[in-house]
């Protein structure tokens, strides 16, 4: 399955991510998973809300720099080695992962996400 | 029409070398009976002003400089009684006081003549609508252009500076055809131009005339691109006369000097040797025409180069090299020098920033100096991989180390969060304590 991300460019500054949870809160956007990769000098926050056009609309309009995508999102069984597996299978076959993180969707299963440029080879090698 | 002033602007050099000598053998004995501070400086070295008997004599003057009119503060350094004068015109330094400069109402009318002859090489005449953006008051940009400009006979609209959407609404109802501010200002025009979603075709700008602070050549491309107009380079300082000292014609090759009124020399700034034709220094100039507040060999600071070589416009009016920056805006980072205008020209090459907003963080950590250059990442550029954005910021420190020759730290930040002035921008916060 895709799921839809809001990616934000956060800079290495103090209250920066205060502001953008408060404008997200502020436009009553729930949060549904929250992942920074950070650097020394910058960091870009990942986002997946249950409402990902108004999340964009007010993070813009509080002065946030933003991006869309869709992430390709994996269920994995509950136990050890699983993921490994499935991961593996995608490099064995070249697909690319840029990042990956860990998605729990309220009352459902925890899903992994990740981000692949080559969406539709990763969605076929899953089935 | 093509000159303002044929007479003088494509006169053979003989002709402007006889009428520059008469003129500084006159500003030299005028300045020295007049203004107490220059007969000092001439009679410490045992120079009387009938030692000058052409402009050949020029090197044996004393240098004037910004610290002769600050102990002079404020009217120390007229050459005539306070009745003579007409105006006056202060700029705030960097530190100190202000320093004040006084026109009689020739003054005026000779600042009037050199700024319709500067709007003439930008190809405007009597038909053209002249918008003035720049500061109208003791700053000499808004009243310089608008006397040119109304000597010219041009429409002149005393937009001064500021409430820039005001500024684009009259703009556009008038048909301004010239816009006349500091080239910061005439980018804030433009993308709030863009901002508000009018279509530049609808505006019968077509040229612009921007000086008063250093610009890249990138910036000036931005510029021309934005407000679909050429942009022309002017070039004066409060001190000489506002803007209308020097001017770029179409040819773009440089700055015509208004030389019968203000003598160029381009000397070595740590020697203060005269250079040749085409070498860089600083910029110095005597008034040989003013009255109230004539100077001697002044000290700009600015950094520029000359060339005699006829232009192809027709004037033989003496060309200068656009100020690349000023030998006290210069940066020594780590013993190199650095100008803020090199570091405009690497940014605006760089598509994935705002490259004309910028600001550079000079400190000194230990004991080495640490540059930080913060620039607005566009949003069109960003992504969700780190590796990305960390590829833009890389790409432009190396950039910056290859132009600069000295490492500078790039930080990245949102658009607009830098802060971008109506008038003089200040790009550089140097934090050292030395
Ligand atoms: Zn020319």
């Amino acid at each position: 399955m895709l799921v839809n991300q809001v990616a934000v460019f956060l800079e290495n500054r103090k209250g920066r991510l205060n502001a953008l949870l408060g404008a997200l809160s502020g436009a009553g956007v729930n949060i549904e998973s929250l992942n920074i990769a950070d650097t020394r000098d910058f960091g870009i926050v990942r986002l997946v809300t249950d409402d990902n056009d108004k999340a964009e609309a007010a993070l813009k309009a509080a002065g946030f720099t933003t991006a869309r995508g869709d992430l390709v999102g994996i269920e994995v069984a509950d136990k050890p080695g699983s993921l490994t597996a499935t991961l593996g299978k995608l490099s064995d076959e070249g697909v690319n992962l840029e990042y990956v993180y860990s998605y729990s969707r309220s009352g459902g299963k925890a899903l992994i996400l990740f981000k692949t440029d080559d969406v539709e080879r990763a969605e076929a090698l899953l089935k | 029409m093509r000159y303002y002033n044929e007479k003088i602007e494509t006169m053979s050099r003989d002709e402007m070398t006889a009428l520059q000598s008469a003129r500084l053998v006159d500003v030299v004995k005028r300045t020295y009976e007049g203004a107490p501070y220059f007969r000092e400086k001439m009679d410490a070295i045992g120079l009387k002003p009938e030692d000058i008997k052409g402009i050949e004599d020029i090197a044996k003057l004393p240098f004037t400089t910004k610290a002769d009119l600050r102990a002079n503060y404020p009217f120390g350094c007229f050459a005539v009684p306070k009745s003579e004068i007409a105006r006056v015109h202060a700029s705030s330094g960097t530190t100190g006081k202000l320093t004040v400069v006084g026109l009689t109402n020739r003054d005026i009318d000779d600042w009037a003549e050199c700024d319709a002859r500067a709007l003439v090489m930008a190809g405007c005449d009597k038909d053209d609508i002249v918008h003035v953006s720049y500061g109208y008051g003791l700053f000499t940009g808004g009243l310089g252009l608008h006397y040119g400009s109304e000597k010219l006979g041009s429409v002149t609209v005393p937009a001064s500076a500021g409430n820039t959407m005001r500024q684009i609404t009259l703009i556009k109802d008038f048909g301004a055809t010239a816009l006349a501010c500091t080239p910061s200002y005439a980018m804030v025009i433009g993308e709030e131009i863009e901002k508000a979603g009018y279509d530049i075709k609808d505006f019968k700008l077509r040229v612009g005339i921007f000086g008063a602070e250093p610009w890249s050549e990138n910036m000036k491309k931005e510029i021309e691109r934005k407000l679909n107009i050429t942009a022309y380079d002017i070039y004066g300082l409060s001190e000489i006369s506002g803007p209308g000292v020097s001017m770029s014609c179409p040819y773009q090759c440089g700055l015509h000097v208004m030389e019968d009124f203000f003598y160029p020399e381009i000397v070595d700034p740590v020697t203060l040797q005269p250079v040749p034709d085409g070498t860089t220094g600083e910029l110095v100039f005597t008034t040989l025409n003013k009255q109230g507040m004539p100077l001697i060999r002044y000290r700009t600071r600015d950094i520029s180069a000359l060339w005699h070589d006829k232009c192809e416009c027709g004037r033989t009016l003496v060309r200068m090299k656009r100020v690349s920056g000023r030998t006290d805006d210069m940066l020594i980072i780590r013993g190199v020098n650095v100008f803020p205008s090199q570091i405009e020209s690497v940014l605006m090459n760089i598509k994935e920033i705002v490259g004309s907003h910028y600001q550079i963080i000079v400190d000194r950590v230990g004991n080495l100096d640490t540059m930080e250059i913060q620039v607005e990442l566009a949003p069109h550029a960003f992504s969700d991989e780190v590796k990305d954005v960390e590829a833009i910021r890389r790409r432009i420190e190396h950039d910056m180390m290859g132009n600069l020759g000295v490492g500078a730290k790039i930080t990245l930040v949102s658009p607009d969060s830098l802060p971008l002035s109506e008038g003089k921008t200040v790009r550089i916060i140097d934090k050292r304590k030395i």
